[in-house]
């Protein structure tokens, strides 16, 4: 049982600085999911807690302990990795009693507690064979158990469902979620996938570009993104993103296309160039929201999903797209012009300019 | 686009697979099967008269005390070069796994000796050990310490050791180093989490994934030393002092070329070329056992 204080982190690989300068507070036995693209550093920041890549500049603290020059082992901390990294050499059992052997904890120890990581997994019949004689999911088991029966302050995820089919991936998500609810340890996450962030987070941090955009509850995440970024990153599919500017009053925004939108809060000064921003779930018939600017969207292409229907389509006299999301009960044809109107107090306004946030 | 060939006509895979098979025939079935038949022969000096005299060239060799000797040396010399050569290869591959800066640099330099002649290379241990103008053996003669290693069976013996060995090194660092870089790095980081330090990882987890590589590395080493050693032992010592440096392959050559007993000649290489297959099959049947293939 740790807390993770990660202060002002960076890191260069010779000039060129991949993660700069990230703060986080990670509480105990908090589930805390690293979000982001490839390449946006969330897998280097986790590689620098568990001891694998030097810190360039600042302190990461386990459980308080200022642990930037400790060795990974001194850490108490367990890895599961991507590829499993299993050692392709041992069996089953000789993978998770490995650490403990090497604690130099006692045989019948090692072996009750192997066994018991076998049963919560229900690895009990493979504790004989080698990792290549197991299935995915199995070696993803077993890398899990091998993490386990150190029972370490702190779990690393290195997004250890990507090699996982769809169906399986789904199965080990909420295998996770009840193991790491149940041993109550600390866990740091890191995926690309929005749907595992989601589901597994207490709280994610949405990274780009060596930058925490933001660090959330998945719902804060989604209905308050601190920037375009983040915005676009979360809700599938994305949001939709008109550009405009702040009308006279400080309330109004006119995008381009000659529409005005109200907003239900904030503000900001007057003729300021601004992006407005709303999901695609949220735009609705426009006869069910009375008092709204109402969007006449062109339908150029239909995807009928079953539950939903996704219209994606366009503004006259503007150019970017617009997706808005329908209950699969909308009869919906390409070239239909269909009047559509956000919902009251989901629109979002950020500055042009940096892409944070405006509205307070 | 691209096209697939096929060859109908049944003559071409021979034509293709002749060269290799000539080759094999000409220069290692032929040659093998005169040593068998010349080690029944037994010939005058001049090569006037040829007589059959059954396994007597074998009897002849088996019960001269010179030829069990020169079994003991090239035991000594094979065991040595090959723990000499595999263990400094392993050695300078762990150590050029782990750098980063100046690796290439590094990595070509442990190749280069393997571009060298056998000869060149025992001339150049040559003039480092040579008691009079051999920079370690002046240094090593003036601090004292008596070196010649023309009189002396001992240091004879380690230098032909030492050269054969230094050789092959290269060799066998390019086997140890891929094998070494094939292993996954996640799975030796995985290692260290779990507390296993840089000794640890290397006998726990390292060395038993590149077993493979160091069974084929083994079978290729007791060859080299048992045959491919000659250019260095003749250049070196000629053998000598004695019989000190004499092995079985530089015994065969002693008896053909210098003692002009074919028939014994013959009756030595068939003998060692038994031993070596059979030393072969041993390697396989003990030890692959406990090697874990990936």
């Amino acid at each position: 049982m740790a807390t993770i204080d990660i202060r002002s982190v960076r890191k260069s690989y010779a000039q060129t600085e991949v993660i700069k300068g990230i703060d986080c507070a990670i509480a105990d036995g908090e589930f805390l999911v690293m979000l982001g693209p490839s390449g946006c550093g969330k897998s280097t920041l986790l590689r620098m807690v568990a001891g694998l890549e030097p810190i360039t500049k600042g302190e990461i603290a386990i459980g308080g302990r200022v642990v930037n020059d400790l060795e990974p082992k001194d850490r108490n901390i367990a890895m599961v990795f991507q590829n499993y990294a299993l050692y392709p050499h041992m069996s089953v059992y000789e993978n998770m009693a490995y650490g403990l052997k090497i604690k130099g904890m006692p045989k019948a120890e090692i072996d009750a507690a192997v066994k018991e990581a076998a049963r919560i997994l229900e690895l009990g019949p493979f504790l004989d064979r080698k990792p290549r004689q197991l299935s995915g999911g199995q070696r993803q088991r077993v890398a899990m158990g091998r993490a386990i029966v150190r029972k370490p302050q702190v779990f690393l995820f290195d997004e250890p469902l990507s090699n996982l089919d769809a169906k399986l991936r789904t199965q080990m998500r909420v295998e996770i979620k009840r193991l790491q609810s149940q041993l109550a340890v600390t866990s740091l996450y890191v995926t690309h996938d929005q749907v595992e962030a989601m589901t597994l987070a207490d709280r994610i941090m949405v990274m780009n570009a060596g930058v925490a955009e933001q660090v959330g509850t998945p719902l804060e995440v989604y209905r308050r993104p601190a920037s375009t970024f983040v915005a676009g990153f979360i809700g599938a599919p994305a949001m939709n993103f008109m550009p405009g500017r702040m009308g006279a009053d400080g309330r109004s925004v006119g995008v381009d296309g000659g529409l005005s939108f109200t907003l239900a809060e904030g503000a900001a000064a007057a003729g300021r160039p601004v992006t407005l921003g709303v999901r695609p779930e949220h735009l609705h018939p426009a006869n069910e929201i009375p008092d709204a600017t109402t969007i006449a969207l062109r339908v150029e292409l239909v995807e009928a999903l079953g539950a939903d229907t996704v219209v994606h389509g366009r503004i006259e006299g503007t150019s970017g797209p617009i997706l808005a999301r329908l209950p699969g009960t909308a009869r919906v044809a390409i070239g239909d012009v269909l009047p559509l109107a956000p919902a009251p107090g989901e629109l979002h306004l950020f500055d042009a300019e940096t892409g944070r946030r405006m509205a307070a | 686009m691209q096209r697939r060939v096929i060859f109908d006509d049944k003559l071409l895979p021979y034509l293709l697979l002749f060269p290799q098979v000539a080759v094999t025939l000409v220069f290692f079935i032929w040659p093998a099967l005169q040593a068998v038949w010349q080690s029944t022969q037994l010939q005058d000096v001049f090569g006037l008269s040829t007589q059959f005299v059954w396994f007597e060239n074998y009897t002849a060799v088996l019960t001269d005390p010179g030829y069990v000797g020169s079994i003991r040396v090239t035991a000594i010399f094979a065991a040595s070069v090959t723990g000499l050569s595999m263990g400094l290869a392993l050695l300078f591959a762990v150590m050029a796994d782990a750098n980063i800066r100046g690796r290439e640099a590094y990595q070509a330099l442990l190749i280069w000796p393997y571009a060298l002649a056998p000869a060149v290379a025992a001339v150049l241990w040559l003039f480092i050990f040579h008691p009079q103008i051999g920079m370690v053996g002046r240094t090593l003669n003036q601090a004292g310490v008596p070196w010649d290693y023309k009189l002396n069976n001992g240091q004879a013996l380690s230098l032909v050791i030492l050269a054969s060995a230094w050789k092959q090194v290269s060799y066998n660092f390019i086997f140890f180093l891929a094998a070494l870089q094939s292993i996954p790095k996640s799975v030796i980081e995985a290692a260290a989490i779990d507390g296993a330090g840089p000794r640890r990882r290397f006998f726990t987890i390292q060395f038993p994934l590149i077993a493979p590589t160091s069974f084929f590395l083994l079978i290729v080493n007791v060859t080299y030393a048992f045959f491919d050693t000659f250019g260095v032992i003749h250049a070196l010592t000629q053998g000598g002092p004695g019989t000190a440096t004499s092995t079985l392959i530089y015994n065969v050559y002693k008896a053909g070329m210098v003692a002009q007993d074919l028939g014994g000649s013959a009756a030595q290489s068939v003998i060692l070329m038994a031993f070596v297959i059979a030393l072969t099959a041993v390697q396989f049947r003990f030890v692959e056992r406990r090697v874990h293939y990936g």
